[in-house]
């Protein structure tokens, strides 16, 4: 067999262990810690007898295995359970919720990948020169500090303060979509700080690896114009450790929708996790977690196996 | 000591500061952290130097105080996270085998999942105090120090010079204490102020969502939490903890690229 | 005297260097050094590492690698100071008239393109040939070269050809856009000697060819010799030396050139084998884990007490195994060692404290093989310590004899592995060894790392320290040269085996096995036109075969 198709099955293979690793850990957890979801719902002054019932009510006397497979197998199908606060269907209510949340992740990704290349590109050209400085001073500040308060501040600065853009992200199906992408512009600026500063650290570290290997010295060396060396030998090479990052980073960014959809009041995954989490909703919890899980293993998936793909020495064995 | 580059001193200099506000909190700050001394919102004034919160208290004692809570919860967290991680990564390189194996399992899939998604499914089963958020953020972010150690020392030791020491016939804590552990200090020190970092914005953002710090008591992402409908009126009250954390942040980011440094240093230049 | 190709003059070079916890700071690593080279004629720069010839020969392409300037002087190439020309004209020298072959081809062809690609892409983008013609001309290279396969060989991928063959790629890829100079640096260094001499002899034969000019750049004073009509030696920046190259090699004046010359003739009288061996290994066949092939086949060798053993044989042949099998830290699958005069246990958790202590061992990489956060004090102290029970001032004392032994004395105790140089962290780990006052000694390539001259004062100092403490050595290495140096007895490895074993002057005398001697004949020797009277030897023997 090739190498390349057995690598990459290999890696998919590990990922789709990993998916069950992760839904059984979850899961797990709920079982393991104090207190269950009958408990949730009647708070801590319930009566034992009223647990007890309600237990039996609910199924959660039956072996955690059971339930476990049962669960598992539902969420195969579609079905995530019911909430137990509001007793919808938890699929139901995702299902638009999801939708908003990968719109939202999906404009920042459309900003910020870019961007985060072109900056990368920029710091490497003009290294240890001032616009380098100023890209790793502005970009080490938005590390530094918290999602939700870069949404903030920029609440106060720019909505507020200077009355551009909405200050809180309601979207609706209603809207059209150039009314969308108003209602999402600061959100979307907000991600794409957030998730920038790391892209561009990353990106820039991976096209200096390359510009500083022996073989872009052989181009330099041939006389090469500066375009052609980084087009013909330097670019072949970088695009592997870049989509790397990019996927890293998209995986990053995917954790980060969560408290930026509190801030903006976005009607997302992120938003309504959170909310069951105070309500101590443990179905709804589990079905949240286990999707962003799985969104976050999936990118990390693609991340190695572009790396796979793309490494001349696998596609062309000896 | 007299070696010390600018940057590196700033830094020092303002996290020598944060700590020493947090533990003199009490003397520094000019009002209790819960008492209610004005208006609400009222503006910065002579009086409340910050202004006042949602409910009329002193917006910097409030600061102080919750300077102190963020601080401490970081500080045990990142010792937890620390011990438990350098131990278990240290241990793994050394005995290898299956007991490598099973450790570094367990921790790649502990993180296949988010950190903050994982914290949030504990966190809607367990009680929210302090003792809690620390021993799931410090487990949690052991993970990632456990990963480091583990790579540090298993560089380490195929060394030759821990093969000398093999061949010699020293027995494991000689190699451990007295081979392995002086050469992986340095890097393990620069992590330990990322991971301290990395520990402040997690707490902050747990209480920001409401799952962290619980009122009254005051900590910088419940502050925000607290003051974050005033934005939308123009009342920046919100926005004094940005500032708080970034300064720290940032300042513990010198000391631990100095310190970075300092390490790769030993390995070439003289002295 | 026809007008020079390239005229160097005052040539200065300066570098920016980043001194961890200090300010960068400007210094200068070539101070004024000025040469002449004609059309179709070879100039060797030869010196130690920091001689500066790389940077030198980068140079001449108007290139500096890293923080490196070119800071004064001027350079000529056909009548014209590239130094202030513009950068259109640099463009057009470098990959047209200057090309460039770099020690380590691996690295410096792209993994992602073709070889042919690249050997052919400086000749088009001179706009010196069309893309065909160029291909043809690559194609007579590789095969002039002694390429397998030159029609194909351009199609593959740079992994998936060998490391001598992709140096040859390297070399067509310099010649191919028909340059007036090609700059090889170091260009045979990372070869196995048996491999060594065949790409040497391809680029001297396309080097007379295509009557091009050439800058040699090696640290190898017999290999320069045999392909240079001119050498320059270099030292810290500074030219030592610099004349034609029968008169550098026959006739040097400077001391410096002396010593480079004379360098590895030291002599060693060998000593008979005694009654009884102090280690002898008997069927010793190993391999590891996960492989499933054996790495030794049934190695028998012995060595006697105070005298030295030397393996010999290239990358792969097994010589560091045996080592690793002797220590213990390779269980052999079958055979036993029996060391002075008991039976040793594969295993290194069961040898005892005095096998370990009697059987001490010397590494490559001295930078490694010392803890960086030790003292030397505590790294030689360690072994009296621990074998010996040493405390206080007798460990002092003995400290301070044994750092007065390998000629470094008290001054070194305090100082860390960072603040030696090369040859005196050897040093130190000699003395950290001979404290455990053991019976033999494994060195494993242990002047392999180090300048010529100062691995020559290593070889001096371990046979000195054989008669004073009457140790034995199992002396490993790929380097002949050394083997003549330091050994009473031989063993040759090819592919896991010992394929010649005996004391030296047997071993070193015909008749030889074929591998013998073409190990042997590949050592390059210091004088004029070994190179030809060694392929002339080989090409009768296959004639006559």
């Amino acid at each position: 067999m090739h190498p390349i198709i057995k690598l990459v099955s290999q890696r998919l293979a590990l990922g789709f262990l990993l998916l069950f690793g992760a839904s059984a850990l979850i899961f797990g957890l709920t079982e393991a810690l104090p207190g269950d979801a009958a408990q949730a719902v009647l708070g801590q002054a319930a009566t034992p007898e009223a647990l007890a019932n309600l237990r039996e009510e609910m199924g959660l006397n039956r072996p955690a295995l059971t339930r476990y497979f049962e669960w598992l197998g539902g969420i195969v199908q579609g079905d995530l359970g019911q909430s137990l606060t509001n007793k919808l269907d938890i699929a139901e209510s995702i299902g638009s919720r999801l939708g908003n949340t990968l719109f939202l992740a999906f404009w920042a990704a459309v900003v910020s990948v870019p961007l985060a290349i072109f900056l990368g590109l920029l710091a490497v050209r003009y290294r240890n020169r001032w616009p380098d400085k100023l890209i790793s001073a502005v970009t080490l500040t938005t590390i530094s500090i918290p999602e939700f308060l870069i949404g903030y501040v920029l609440v106060y600065f720019v909505a507020v303060k200077l009355g551009l853009f909405s200050p809180l992200a309601m979207i609706n199906d209603s809207m059209s979509f150039w009314q969308k992408l108003n209602s999402i512009a600061l959100p979307v600026i907000v991600l794409t700080l957030v998730v920038l500063a790391h892209m561009m650290r990353m990106t820039r570290a991976a096209i200096l690896n390359v510009m500083q290997s022996a073989y872009v010295e052989t181009a330099e060396l041939k006389g090469l114009s500066n375009f052609q060396v980084i087009y013909r030998h330097a670019f072949p090479n970088a695009v592997a450790p870049i989509v790397n990052v990019v996927m890293l980073n998209l995986a990053y960014l995917v954790v980060g929708v969560v408290v930026v959809e509190v801030v903006f009041v976005y009607p997302g995954m992120g938003q309504y996790l959170v909310d069951h989490v105070t309500k101590r909703d443990v179905p709804v919890v589990l079905a949240c977690g286990v999707i962003f899980a799985a969104i976050y293993i999936g990118l990390n998936m693609i991340a190695d196996i572009v790396a796979i793909l793309a490494n001349p020495r696998l596609r062309h064995p000896k | 000591m007299k070696n010390i580059p600018i940057s590196a001193m700033i830094g020092l200099a303002f996290t020598a500061l944060y700590f020493i506000i947090a533990l003199l909190a009490p003397l520094l700050a000019p009002y209790g952290m819960a008492e209610v001394v004005g208006d609400v919102w009222e503006p910065s004034s002579s009086q409340f130097w910050l202004g006042t919160d949602n409910i009329g208290r002193d917006l910097l004692s409030r600061m102080i105080y919750g300077g102190r809570t963020t601080i401490f919860i970081a500080t045990v967290a990142t010792i937890l996270s620390f011990v438990t991680g350098s131990i278990l990564g240290f241990l793994a390189a050394v005995l290898g085998g299956w007991a490598d194996q099973v450790m570094s399992r367990m921790v790649d899939l502990i993180m296949s999942i988010p950190t903050l998604i994982f914290a949030l499914v504990v966190l809607a089963m367990v009680p929210v105090t302090i003792p809690v958020l620390i021993l799931v953020m410090g487990l949690l972010d052991s993970t990632r120090v456990y990963r480091l150690a583990r790579a540090v020392a298993v560089d380490i030791a195929v060394m030759d010079y821990v093969e000398a020491a093999r061949l010699r016939g020293e027995g494991q804590a000689w190699v451990i204490f007295r081979e392995i552990l002086p050469n992986a200090l340095s890097p393990l020190v620069a992590e330990l102020g990322l991971r301290f970092i990395f520990m402040v914005l997690f707490v902050s953002t747990l209480s920001f969502l409401g799952l962290g710090v619980q009122p009254p008591l005051a900590d910088w992402g419940g502050i925000v939490k607290e003051n974050k409908d005033g934005i939308v009126y123009g009342i920046g009250a919100a926005l004094y903890p940005a500032v708080a954390i970034a300064t720290l942040a940032i300042s513990v980011n010198l000391v631990a690229d100095w310190v970075l440094n300092r390490t790769t240093s030993l390995k070439g230049g003289r002295g | 005297m026809t007008e020079a190709l390239l005229k160097v003059r005052d040539l200065k070079i300066g570098a920016t260097v980043y001194p961890p916890g200090e300010k960068p700071h400007d210094i200068e690593i070539v101070h004024g050094v000025s040469f002449d080279l004609a059309p179709g004629k070879v100039l060797g720069l030869i010196g130690e590492s920091g001689a500066g010839k790389s940077t030198i020969g980068l140079a001449s392409m108007a290139y500096g690698r890293g923080g490196v300037e070119i800071t004064g002087g001027e350079v000529w190439v056909n009548g014209r100071d590239i130094l202030k020309t513009s950068h259109g004209d640099i463009r057009k020298l470098r990959g047209g008239e200057v090309t460039y072959v770099s020690q380590s081809a691996a690295a410096s062809f792209n993994p992602a393109k073709k070889i042919m690609d690249q050997v052919v892409e400086a000749a088009v983008e001179q706009k010196k040939f069309s893309r065909k013609e160029a291909e043809g001309r690559a194609r007579e290279l590789f095969a002039k070269l002694g390429l397998p396969d030159p029609d194909n060989i351009g199609e593959r991928y740079p992994h998936q050809v060998s490391g001598g063959q992709l140096q040859r790629c390297m070399t067509a890829l310099a010649l191919c856009p028909e340059p007036d100079l090609v700059v090889f640096d170091e260009p045979t260094t990372a070869l196995d000697v048996t491999t060594q001499i065949d790409v040497l002899m391809a680029i001297k034969e396309a080097i007379a060819d295509t009557g091009v000019a050439a800058l040699y750049i090696t640290h190898d004073l017999a290999v320069v010799a045999q392909v240079s009509d001119d050498i320059m030696v270099l030292r810290m920046g500074n030219t030592v030396e610099y004349g034609n190259t029968d008169q550098i090699i026959n006739n040097p004046q400077e001391e410096y050139t002396k010593a480079l010359v004379s360098v590895r003739s030291i002599e060693h009288e060998e000593k008979k084998p005694t009654p009884e061996a102090v280690l002898s290994v008997d069927g010793i066949t190993a391999r590891y884990k996960g492989l499933n092939f054996d790495v030794l086949h049934n190695v028998n060798v012995e060595l006697h007490p105070g005298q030295t053993l030397a393996v010999v044989g290239e990358s792969g042949s097994g010589k560091s195994t045996l080592a690793r099998v002797i220590t213990g830290l390779l269980p052999p699958r079958d055979g036993e060692i029996t060391f002075a005069g008991r039976k040793l246990s594969g295993d290194l958790k069961g040898r005892t404290r005095e096998d370990l202590r009697e059987l001490q061992m010397i590494y490559q990489m001295a930078d490694v093989a010392m803890n960086p956060r030790q003292t030397v004090g505590t790294i030689i102290g360690r072994p009296l310590e621990f074998y010996f029970n040493m405390r206080g001032a007798e460990k002092r004392k003995r400290i301070i004899e044994l750092l007065d032994e390998i000629e470094l004395g008290e001054k070194f105790m305090d100082r860390y592995p960072a603040e030696l140089s090369g040859g005196q962290k050897q040093r130190v780990c000699i003395a950290r060894s001979l404290a455990a006052k053991p019976k033999m000694i494994i060195c494993d390539e242990v002047t392999s790392a180090l300048d010529p001259l100062v691995a020559d004062g290593i070889l001096k100092l371990l046979l000195d320290l054989q008669k004073i403490e009457d140790v034995a050595y199992l002396f490993i290495t790929h380097d002949l040269a050394t083997v003549r140096a330091i050994s009473d007895s031989i063993a040759v490895m090819y592919q896991g085996r010992v394929v010649r074993y005996g004391p030296k002057s047997q071993v070193l005398s015909p008749p030889f096995d074929d591998y013998t001697d073409l190990l042997l004949s590949s050592v390059p020797e210091m004088h004029l036109g070994w190179l030809e009277e060694v392929v002339a030897h080989r090409k009768m023997e296959s004639a006559g075969n």
